[in-house]
């Protein structure tokens, strides 16, 4: 009798979907509940960042880079304004660089709940969601004391910060660090090692360390690897090396190194270690003023520079050409979901159709950086 | 019996029957359904640290009200590459394999809606009409996810049906009858003659049954939350997987036909599980209108605590909901075929041996 | 190492005059002409002193070095001149960065594809062919990433004009 011949289908996760955590088209080929290949389409978030960075001063770009990883605007502020910063040769104040710190990882922070917030949504666990948007809430709450915004914040301006921290920032900073430390060991309860959950994700969507390598995954794709390699310490930039900390990697306690379970568990414990860099930063910060070091018109001299930090997501990088001018001659931003959306196809062949979901979230993407 | 009292008054007994097979429809599943949605809610809503529906009625009370109004008056789509017939009847189709098995549910000594000697068998009979239903949903939507969600659910419910059916029979063993009626009445006095707990047998034999019973009826949940289609088995609805699984192309009043399904679903293996294991319509602990002198307040005090046990189970099956994730697909089958099946069987054997002591 | 030990490195290889290293703020530039670039690529990524094992960033850049005419409705079109590609590398292992460049002639810019010396140069490619036109030579897809397929034009040029449709819809607001 002749075999039975089974033909492979193509199913459309396509723009509008309840877990592609924005407008992002997957094509998938699958052969039963089998997938052959995965093919992301991207673009339906394409603003045309860099040719309006061409077209506007340099403080004017500030906001648009806000509107790329929409979910950690501080550290898409944080890259722009110290590549340009490092064009003109401005040194900023201590007591900037100590708050430029402070606001990077409490972003850090926040960015991390909502990704596992969304993991646990995507694998079916619908309340650790609520949970950490409750603590999420948290630090907005800190960042509309300061500057007023909760989501798209325009707070680090070249040479310094828009506004200093108020008098209660400290205070409440620290009693949120207090509770925090409360809501991570409820998250592990609840989420990080149930059963199901790992079940789950424990040895899916594997990515061996030198494929990550080659890829230029960066952040918690590649750490989640076992690659201990973390830019605030090994290509130093601000004051990071003033605090004790230490960087977080995927020893693959649960499957093997480098599945869906060792990249969250690098977010949650990335989490805990931001928690220790802003509690020795609120000690040591220095008094000063913050908008002694802002130029009048910035205006940069001829050259190029790309200067690159540590966001939540990876490896962030400002490629920044300048002409002399006041506005930017070229920015080219080098997203890093961008780059480690790539990835998504090598781990997933061969794996079910709700893997393909659980490897997505794990890689913690945001379409707007991806499509600027 | 209340259907014969009816059967008599009106003359003619197939309308007799047919009112008291008819009546718990009317009388408990349409306040349950209403109000089991608002429990999920709120109960969902307390655990998630926010505050549920509030605003319709006091305390949001109305809620379900609403939503019924609003899907009552929404357009009924029919997809035109759909299969209109299959697409027009799955939903009722599923709606009767549930709804048929409250007919054989003993809500108190004095009524049960068919008193019939193969109870048990009956509504598990009946409970798998519903897959014939999904398949229909599914196909006829004309849409890849909702096969694949079809395609799935209709694997979970057959695969579960072992480990399920094993577990009532290692009871049914002991307990020698299938009449629901009749294994109610049977767990009198306290509680702690309930089946769960080894019955009302004397000696040495009741107590080496308790531990297999209560694995039985651990089993026995287990397979019906995947019957259900509930959470940690909800891969058919998986909604960040499929959108909307099997019923992605339904609106309007079909979508919330599939609802009440489901919400009458739940109570049916409840007060299954309740009848066999939990006593029934039985008290735990005597009758207040016994010991008042009241005698017609009994059977009211029975319908009580049969509906009272049943949405407590109710309620265990939501709060897994929201606590825990979901199973895939191969892990659900590994579950039922390597885990509860063999361990099912292996009880059965057990059950079977203290039997015979 | 600095830039200037690795541009030893790589004269023991290749021919010293198709180079030019240019001084620069952010860092020296190192230009290299179009034809040698997928060979010095794999020669930096399997060299035991230099092993440049990821790539940062790949850009186009539109230099709009050329001459500046005005057409009749007031637009500008530049003829001549150059786009350039920049490659920005980074070895984990030693350590150390480099920065290359490739200039291209406008009118016809086709650059070696280093898709398969780094993977991580598959998406950069097609976005810097999606907004500039730079053609890759031996890269597997080379598609629009960003825009529609069927868009026209290569937005980040200086001298861009918008279509007036697409697809029937009016594209200038």
């Amino acid at each position: 009798m002749a075999e039975l011949k089974t033909d492979q289908i193509v199913l459309n996760m396509g723009p509008q979907h309840p877990s592609t955590h924005g407008v992002l088209r997957l094509e998938v080929v699958l052969d039963g509940e089998v997938v052959v290949d995965v093919t992301p389409h991207i673009g339906y978030l394409h603003r045309c960042f860099e040719k309006h960075a061409e077209a506007m001063t340099y403080p004017q770009v500030i906001p648009y880079t806000d509107r790329m990883d929409y979910l950690s605007s501080m550290y898409n502020n944080f890259g722009y304004v110290e590549a340009v910063e490092r064009l003109m040769n401005i040194e900023v104040p201590e007591r900037v660089k100590y708050i430029r710190v402070i606001m990077g990882e409490l972003q850090r922070i926040a960015n991390h709940l909502v990704a596992v917030g969304t993991f646990g949504i995507d694998i079916g666990a619908f309340t650790p969601f609520l949970y950490c948007f409750r603590d999420r809430e948290r630090i907005l709450d800190l960042f509309e004391m300061t500057c007023g915004a909760r989501l798209l914040y325009n707070y680090m301006w070249v040479g310094g910060v828009s506004h200093d921290l108020p008098p209660n920032f400290i205070p409440k900073a620290k009693e949120f660090l207090k509770d925090f430390k409360k809501s991570i060991k409820e998250l592990n309860d609840l989420l990080s090692y149930n059963k199901i959950f790992i079940e789950r994700t424990a040895n899916i969507g594997i990515l061996p360390a030198d494929t990550a390598i080659n890829y230029g995954c960066s952040g918690p794709v590649l750490r989640g690897s076992g690659v201990e390699w973390d830019l605030r310490k090994n290509d130093p930039y601000s004051i990071y090396d003033r605090f004790e900390w230490e960087v977080v990697t995927g020893k693959g306690e649960m499957g093997t190194v480098g599945d869906c379970w060792d990249r969250y568990m690098v977010r949650v414990r990335e989490m805990e270690q931001s928690c220790r860099i802003v509690e020795q930063a609120l000690e040591q910060i220095p008094d000063g003023d913050v908008t002694s070091a802002i130029p009048k018109r910035v205006k940069p001299p001829a050259g190029e520079i790309y200067f690159r930090v540590e966001s939540p997501k990876g490896e962030l990088g400002y490629h920044i050409i300048s002409d002399g001018s006041l506005n930017p001659f070229r920015v080219k931003v080098r997203a890093p979901s961008f780059v480690n959306l790539q990835i998504l196809p090598v781990i997933s062949r061969g794996y079910l159709v709700a893997d393909i979901i659980a490897n997505l979230g794990s890689l913690d993407i945001v379409l707007g950086e991806i499509d600027r | 019996m209340i259907p014969d009292k009816l059967a008599e008054f009106f003359g003619v007994n197939f309308l007799g029957y047919l009112i008291a097979a008819a009546l718990p429809l009317f009388l408990w599943i349409l306040p349950y359904a209403l109000y089991a949605v608002y429990a999920e809610r709120k109960i969902s809503a307390f655990m998630q640290d926010r505050i549920g529906p509030n605003r319709v009625g006091p305390k949001g009370l109305f809620q379900t009200i609403a939503d019924i109004l609003k899907l009552i008056q929404k357009e009924d789509i029919v997809p035109s590459s759909a299969d209109k017939p299959l697409f027009i009847a799955a939903p009722y189709v599923i709606f009767t394999g549930t709804f048929a098995a409250f007919a054989a549910l003993p809500f108190s000594s004095i009524y049960i809606g068919s008193n019939i000697n193969l109870g048990v068998f009956y509504i598990l009979a009946i409970s798998s009409f519903s897959v014939v239903g999904i398949l229909m949903a599914g196909w006829a939507g004309n849409n890849k996810y909702s096969l694949y969600g079809a395609m799935r659910s209709v694997a979970q419910i057959v695969s579960y049906e072992v480990p399920a059916l094993l577990a009532i029979v290692s009871a049914v063993m002991v307990i020698g009858t299938l009449n629901l009626n009749e294994i109610s009445e049977m767990q009198t006095a306290r509680f702690w003659n309930w089946w769960i707990f080894g019955g009302p047998l004397q000696g040495i034999q009741k107590f080496l049954l308790i531990i297999p019973m209560i694995i039985a009826f651990i089993i026995f949940f287990i397979a019906s939350l995947a019957e259900v289609n509930r959470t940690p088995f909800d891969i058919p609805e998986a909604e960040s997987e499929l959108v909307a699984g099997f019923h992605t192309e339904y609106t309007g009043m079909k979508f919330a036909m599939f609802f009440l399904a489901e919400y009458g679903n739940m109570f049916v293996v409840s007060a299954i599980s309740v009848s066999i294991f939990f006593g029934g319509w039985q008290s735990p602990f005597g009758y207040l209108g016994n010991s008042l002198g009241i005698s017609w307040l009994v059977p009211f005090e029975q319908v009580f605590w049969f509906l009272f046990k049943g949405s407590f189970l109710v309620l265990i099956q939501m709060w897994l909901r929201w606590t825990l994730p979901r199973l895939r697909v191969d892990q659900l089958m590994t579950v039922c075929w390597k885990y509860l099946t063999p361990y099912a069987f292996v009880n059965l054997v057990l059950i079977g041996i203290i039997t015979l002591i | 190492m600095t830039v200037q030990e690795i541009f030893e490195i790589i004269k023991e290889k290749f021919n010293q005059e198709q180079f030019e290293l240019k001084p620069n703020i952010g860092g020296e530039i190192l230009i290299v002409p179009a034809k040698i670039l997928r060979e010095l690529c794999f020669f930096l990524r399997d060299d035991e002193r230099l092993s440049f094992d990821t790539l940062m960033n790949l850009s186009g850049v539109d230099l709009a070095d050329g001459e500046k005419k005005k057409l009749e409705d007031g637009t500008i079109e530049i003829v001549g001149g150059h786009l350039a590609t920049v490659y920005h590398l980074y070895s984990m292992k030693h350590n150390h960065k480099l920065t290359l460049k490739v200039l291209l002639p406008r009118e016809n810019p086709v650059v070696p594809s280093i898709e398969r010396v780094w993977r991580a140069a598959d998406w950069h490619e097609r976005e810097a062919y999606d907004m500039f036109g730079i053609i890759f030579e031996g890269h597997h897809n080379l598609k629009r990433i960003l825009l529609p397929d069927d868009w026209e034009g290569y937005p980040l040029r200086k001298d861009y004009k918008v279509q007036e449709f697409y697809q029937g819809m009016k594209v200038p607001y």
